[in-house]
């Protein structure tokens, strides 16, 4: 006989008629009657009028029969609340049953009643329960607290019941229980309830002797409770190194479990531990090579648990990308892999592949380019692309292969091939424009805008390669008006630059496709564009040329890496959810139960102060406001970390400005010498690595070896102690030695000159030399534009040669650039706003003090900061050593990556350089 | 923290069960699954994991059934899938199958187990054997009320005390899959053997196991190293193993679970030769006929013999009036498959047999293109591993001190064993 015939009836009145059952004396035609209820509420009836009939056969000996009770006032308490308190006498009477089972169903089914009046008897029978004498009731019990607390936190009404009476301490006292379960249990519930504590601070923090009974408890509980422990204690920072290995050695042996969520959470606190012991490599590397095999041996695991190990190990792999460098065969797909565990592996694949590995990646991406899936079909031709941008020596191996692909004429991989190769151009330009007729051939085939965009780019690109460029695009002009807004975008572009390259037939083809855009389009980003064009076209066509076929930045190549502090985040959520979305989670979680931020441990050794808000001045209305309170009150001097040296450095630390009301006298002379302390200091407040001096952009090629007859130059400029260097990098490409060095600057905007002549005796064939050449910033001055440009000659036995190079404008920022408050505002209100420009930073990161202090570095001081509605306010000035003052306010909006600058000046045209001095430094 | 309520539904999306843990979720989503199961599935974006705007399914699927987990927060998913499968696993071992009837049968005892395997999103005991001693189908007597077995909080989960056996025997089976991947110009790709040591333990009381097995690393710490032995890449242990025995000093001891289960498994890379190797030619004239060419060989030890060994060919879904010719062993046209199955009762070391297959194309082709499955072989060879792993002794010590007898058994057979095709 089974079950099935208790969902059987439904006859009329069958309410009526369990009633009626549920009454009935015998026992068996109540349990009956019961089972009965139950089958309704499993098909989704409202069985909720019988309840206090089904209360009141709760009292019975029958533990089959009570579970079954039990189970329907788990489900209609909530929906009955008044009748539900009948129910609580038995509860509590049941709490102290002879057998424990009764016990414990009891405790449990009562924490799962979410009703107001049940939970405040519920507190009584759980003090004794949870020091039963029998674990399976503690163990029990200890989830019931977690239970509570959530209970009384969503109630609102009960807030601080768990700690009011007494259970946080009887949980505690729980983590030094004998039975290894009581202990997974009791750390799982006061995880959970540290988790959504209130104050965003855990409510218990875990001690040292907690954590040694934890891993006591680690070798002796079930595998959930190993998961339950071993996440716990990714939570907990441990005092020193050697703490953090003992934990290493003690959790390794988990590895080798045959539970997939045990290793994962193994994997997660050991990657964490790494952190703090960056400085015993040895101890890492031994770490990393045990961790391989296991996250190997996870991929032969279910799917599901497949995915969601790729997906962990593709953070892994971004973290640590040593551990799996040797491993790339294992990702390789398999013909039945679900498609998720298929796209998952491609993704590691490509990030795992190297010079050593491409060959094997690329006939594998090969092969799976034929395959029947179109979208792993697609991604896969996606993928060649992408090794071809990371992995620089097989771009041309990746061509291939590409080309190979589109010979297939299968139609979405032609398209998708073609977009790629639009990328690889860009990364490598000039390099495989020959493949360009081959793309030609599979123009009428593509029906993909995304396709069509990439073809007429590619096609405008290289106008002047293509000799019959204009009647292919002329042919895409026909059906203008049905194409996609990206590629209608793209066609405008692409004749507008065949127009400037091949001007000579293509002027009716210009004029058609800008009447098409301007006239006949709705869109007005296309409309915008056109005529932007147009007057362009018509107005300056140097203009025009300098604009439409400007340098493009080029593509980077790992766009799809995440971004270090996100990646940090997510190694801490290995294994949860998080670490498969790849959001934090507080993208997905609701409120406070996302829990608190988790982030990496600091690395040992690196004092870590904690970060001190340094506000300079009180959020008021204006700055004059600010000022006056400034002059009068004391200054609010931070009880961070006491300064190293004397009040030069603790007054710079309030941002560099507050001089002013130290008297200045005795200091104006000295910032240049209290300026290296003060940025060591800040950066060890913040954590930035110190740069002791201000930021030297990376050398540039200067001179390429084929126009320098075999000599090579590269070379950048540097600012060191208020001195001007060209640093220069020159290799001799020829066969024979170079000497006879000499180099001479043209007159240029900033009087740049050498301050001594070049001394470079004699250089090796092949030989490659550092050279420092000091500059002097008093020599002849003429215009240049753009205003940067230095011209340069240098002379060799060979030759004389010739090249034009940019000064970047922060190395002509004097250490006295700072200005006394009253005056900058005075200044600031004196220019006229004719001479104001705006501008706006992007990707910016950091903390107002933090790029405060990076400008400051640089020579950029700021002279105030405030805070006006959420937005930090940097007001900043810089001296150029022409004496041009120059007066920025900085807006940022904290989480915000854009920042608004507001620059004033008497010279504005130097406004662009400052602008992009601004962005070097804040992104370097 | 992991599951906030857990439900069985029928493969339409229906709930044939469920049970709700942490009662922050409104056991109604459940109405969004299918829905969105369709719809990633149409996109083709389907994974496991299926977000609506405040929750988050996880979901298996096992006999036309989907066990579905749903959670608010941040929760352990590698946790909740492997706890996913194993009530999988739990349900079949209390009903044999786990399908639609046998949940309607069962309702009750499913209530109990779902009571018992999870409080508050906290997996708790989850091991069959043990659940059985005090959740029993039959509904329990009013005279004697069940006691909660030791078992469920000691230290020792997986094992009651007081197991008697007239005969005390252990059985212990070596079984080694390998697994293929080899490309169609004939390279392999990657091989790997995954090794797994299965037991059947009838021993009575709670005896003391210890197993030794030829491993490198112990050979070389002892100084045997000149001994045949073999480097185990990962080895993973079923959770009686105490594991931190094992990293101190490679002892495998243990207490073993009553009746079957995996003690451990393990990984070897090393590169092997393939045991079975498969050449194959496949001539295609479009619209008319395609021919196939199979050559299987055989290249382990002539002792040895592969038994049941299973060729699988893909052929094109539309072709018709297969034709074949073979030397050795029989050939199925498996239409359903779209494949033909060589089959070979009994395959002896260094032996190469020959099969052609024939078949008639329609003259009009069909649009879809077709993909290209690998071909796969099934066989098993028994008394041999392909990596030398050897039991050395397996020690059993009870404190009633009776004797014990061992018994163990190789095979080898083939686990993912795919080559692809032109």
């Amino acid at each position: 006989m089974t079950d099935s015939k208790y969902f059987t009836t439904t006859k009329k009145g069958e309410i009526f008629e369990l009633k009626s059952e549920l009454n009935n004396d015998k026992k068996e035609k109540k349990k009956e009657a019961v089972k009965k209820v139950i089958a309704s509420m499993t098909v989704g009836k409202d069985v909720s009028a019988l309840f206090p009939d089904v209360v009141n056969c709760m009292q019975t000996d029958n533990l089959e029969l009570k579970k079954l009770v039990y189970l329907y006032l788990m489900n209609y308490a909530k929906s009955q609340p008044d009748m539900a308190i009948m129910a609580v006498n038995t509860f509590v009477k049941d709490c102290e049953d002879p057998n424990p089972l009764i016990r414990a169903l009891a405790v449990r089914t009562m924490g799962c009643i979410r009703v107001d009046k049940i939970t405040e008897y519920l507190c009584e029978p759980l003090r004794k329960c949870l020091k039963d004498e029998d674990p399976y009731v503690r163990k029990t019990a200890a989830v019931c607290v977690a239970k509570l607390y959530d209970i009384s936190s969503a109630q609102n009404t009960n807030l601080g019941l768990v700690e009011d009476q007494g259970f946080l301490e009887q949980l505690k006292e729980l983590l030094s229980d004998s039975n290894p379960m009581v202990v997974a249990n009791a750390v799982a519930a006061l995880s959970e309830i540290n988790e959504s504590s209130p104050t965003g601070q855990p409510l218990v923090e875990l001690s040292t002797s907690t954590i040694n009974k934890l891993l006591t408890a680690l070798n002796e509980c079930t595998e959930w409770g190993q998961v339950f422990i071993l996440d716990s204690l990714s939570n907990y920072t441990p005092r020193d190194e050697r703490e953090a290995q003992s934990i290493c050695e003690r959790i390794t042996p988990r590895l080798a479990h045959a539970n997939a969520a045990v290793v994962l959470s193994a994997v997660k606190v050991l990657i964490k531990m790494m952190e703090i012991l960056q400085g015993d490599v040895e101890f890492c590397n031994t770490l990393s090579k045990k961790l391989a095999p296991p996250l190997v041996t996870l991929l032969s695991s279910e799917p599901e648990v497949q995915y969601v190990a790729l997906r962990n190990i593709n953070l892994i792999v971004q973290k640590k990308p040593d551990i799996l460098k040797h491993e790339m065969k294992v990702f390789f797909v398999k013909y039945n892999d679900p498609i998720y565990v298929k796209l998952e592996k491609l993704d590691i694949m490509i990030r795992l592949a190297s010079q050593s590995n491409i060959s094997q990646v690329l006939s594998e991406l090969k092969e799976y380019a034929t395959e029947v899936d179109v979208d792993f079909v697609r991604k896969a031709v996606r993928a060649i692309g992408r090794c071809a941008i990371k992995v620089e020596p097989s771009a041309e191996k990746c061509v291939s292969t590409l080309l190979d692909l589109i010979q297939t004429k299968v139609n979405y991989v032609v398209q998708e091939a073609i977009v790629v190769i639009k990328d690889i151009f860009r990364k490598y330009p000039n390099k495989y424009e020959s493949i360009i007729s081959t793309l030609c051939e599979n123009l009428d085939t593509l029906d993909e805008p995304e396709a069509r965009a990439s073809m007429v780019w590619i096609i405008g690109e290289y106008a002047e390669r293509i000799d019959n460029a204009d009647e292919l695009l002329d042919s895409f002009l026909e059906g203008f008006a049905d194409e996609n807004a990206q590629v209608q975008l793209q066609l405008l572009t692409a004749v507008v630059k065949l127009f400037l390259k091949r001007p000579q037939h293509t002027q009716g083809l210009v004029q058609h496709v800008l009447s098409l855009a301007t006239q006949d389009s709705d869109n007005p980003d296309l409309r915008d564009r056109g005529f932007i064009y147009w007057r362009l076209l018509s107005t300056d066509p140097a203009a025009a040329k300098e604009v439409v076929l400007a340098d493009k930045p080029l593509i980077s190549e790992e766009t799809d890496l995440l971004e270090p502090t996100l990646l940090d985040e997510l190694i801490c959520h290995i294994s949860s959810l998080a670490s498969v979305y790849h959001k934090p989670p507080t993208a997905f979680v609701e409120g406070r139960s996302a829990g608190i931020r988790k982030t990496l441990p600091v690395r040992q050794g690196s004092d870590e102060a904690p970060a001190q808000e340094a506000t300079v001045i009180p959020n008021q209305e204006s700055l004059i406001g600010d000022l006056l309170s400034m002059d009068l009150g004391a200054p609010t001097i931070p009880s961070g970390p006491a300064p190293t040296t004397a009040p030069i450095s603790n007054v710079d630390l309030l941002g560099g400005g507050l001089d002013v009301l130290y008297g200045g006298t005795e200091l104006s002379g000295a910032p240049t010498a209290a300026a290296p302390s003060t940025t060591g200091l800040l950066g060890d407040i913040f954590g930035i690595t110190t740069t002791p001096t201000m930021y030297t952009p990376p050398k540039t090629l200067w001179l390429p070896a084929d126009k320098g007859k075999g000599l090579e130059i590269r070379g950048t400029f540097s600012r060191k102690s208020g001195q001007v260097h060209m640093e220069m990098t020159l290799t001799n490409k020829a066969m024979q030695v170079m000497s006879g060095f000499a180099i001479q600057f043209n007159k240029n905007s900033f009087g740049l000159a050498p301050l001594v002549p070049m001394n470079v005796t004699g250089l090796q064939p092949g030989q490659s030399l550092e050279y420092s050449l000091a500059l002097s910033t008093t020599g002849p001055v003429q215009r240049m534009e753009p205003l940067t440009t230095l011209q340069v000659a240098i002379k060799n036995n060979v030759d004389v040669f010739y090249y034009a190079c940019q000064i970047p404008i922060q190395i002509l920022f004097l250490e006295d650039g700072t200005l006394d408050k009253r005056v900058f505002l005075t200044t600031w209100r004196d220019i006229p706003s004719a001479n104001e420009v705006q501008y706006t930073l992007n990707d910016i990161k950091g903390s107002a003090d933090a790029i405060s202090s990076k400008m400051t570095m640089s020579n950029i001081f700021t002279i105030a900061k405030r805070n006006v509605e959420g937005q930090d306010m940097l007001y900043q000035s810089l001296k150029l050593t022409n004496n041009i003052w120059v007066l920025l306010e900085l807006k940022l909006t904290p989480g915000s990556t854009t920042a608004t600058l507001s620059l004033k000046s008497r010279s504005v045209e130097v406004a662009p350089y400052v602008f992009q001095a601004y962005e070097m430094i804040c992104k370097n | 923290m992991s599951s906030s309520a857990i439900y069985i539904l029928d493969i339409k999306g229906k709930v044939l069960i469920s049970r709700n843990y942490r009662g922050d979720t409104d056991l109604g989503v459940i109405e969004k699954f299918m829905p969105l199961l369709m719809e990633k599935e149409e996109e083709g974006l389907l994974t496991p994991i299926l977000q609506t705007n405040d929750s988050t399914f996880a979901y298996i699927k096992t006999n036309n059934l989907y066990i579905v987990s749903t959670t608010k927060k941040n929760a352990n998913i590698a946790l909740v899938f492997v706890f996913l499968h194993k009530i999988v696993q739990v349900m079949t071992e209390y009903f044999k199958e786990l399908e639609e009837e046998s949940i309607r049968d069962n309702f009750v005892v499913i209530y109990e187990l779902l009571d018992e395997l999870i409080d508050f999103g906290y997996p708790q005991t989850t091991d069959s054997k043990i659940l059985q001693e005090y959740i029993t189908q039959e509904g329990h007597k009013l005279e004697i009320q069940p006691r909660i077995p030791v078992a469920v909080t000691n230290a020792v989960s997986w094992r009651s005390e007081g197991i008697k056996y007239r005969k005390n025997e252990v059985f212990l089976d070596v079984i080694e899959s390998v697994n293929l991947l080899a490309n169609a110009n004939g390279n392999v790709l990657r091989s790997e053997i995954v090794g797994a040591i299965k037991m059947r333990v009838y021993l009575s009381g709670m005896p003391e196991l210890r197993l030794g097995l030829n491993d490198k690393v112990l050979f070389e710490s002892t100084g045997r190293g000149k001994s045949k032995s073999v480097e185990l890449e990962d080895v993973k242990f079923h959770q009686c193993v105490r594991l931190s025995r094992f990293e101190i000093d490679r002892t495998i001891s243990f207490i073993p679970p009553d009746g079957e289960f995996e003690l451990m498994s393990y990984r070897l890379n090393t590169h092997v030769k393939p045991l079975i190797w498969i050449e194959s030619v496949i001539e295609r004239h479009a619209h008319s006929r395609v021919e196939y060419m199979i050559k299987a060989k055989s290249q382990f030890k002539r002792r040895s013999t592969a038994n049941n060994v299973e060729i699988v060919i893909p052929v094109p879904h539309d072709a018709d009036s297969p034709k074949f010719k073979t030397t050795i062993g029989s050939v199925k046209y498996a239409p359903e498959q779209n494949a033909i199955t060589w089959t070979i009762k009994s395959f002896p070391g260094g032996k190469e047999y020959l099969m052609r297959a024939h078949f008639g194309l329609p003259s009009v082709e069909c649009e879809d293109t077709e993909g290209k499955p690998p071909i796969q072989v099934k066989f098993e060879i028994p008394y041999f591993t392909t990596s030398g792993i050897q039991v050395r002794y397996l020690k059993i010590i009870e404190k009633s001190g009776y004797q014990a007898l061992p018994w163990v058994r190789y095979i080898t057979q083939n686990g993912d064993y795919q080559l692809r095709t032109n």
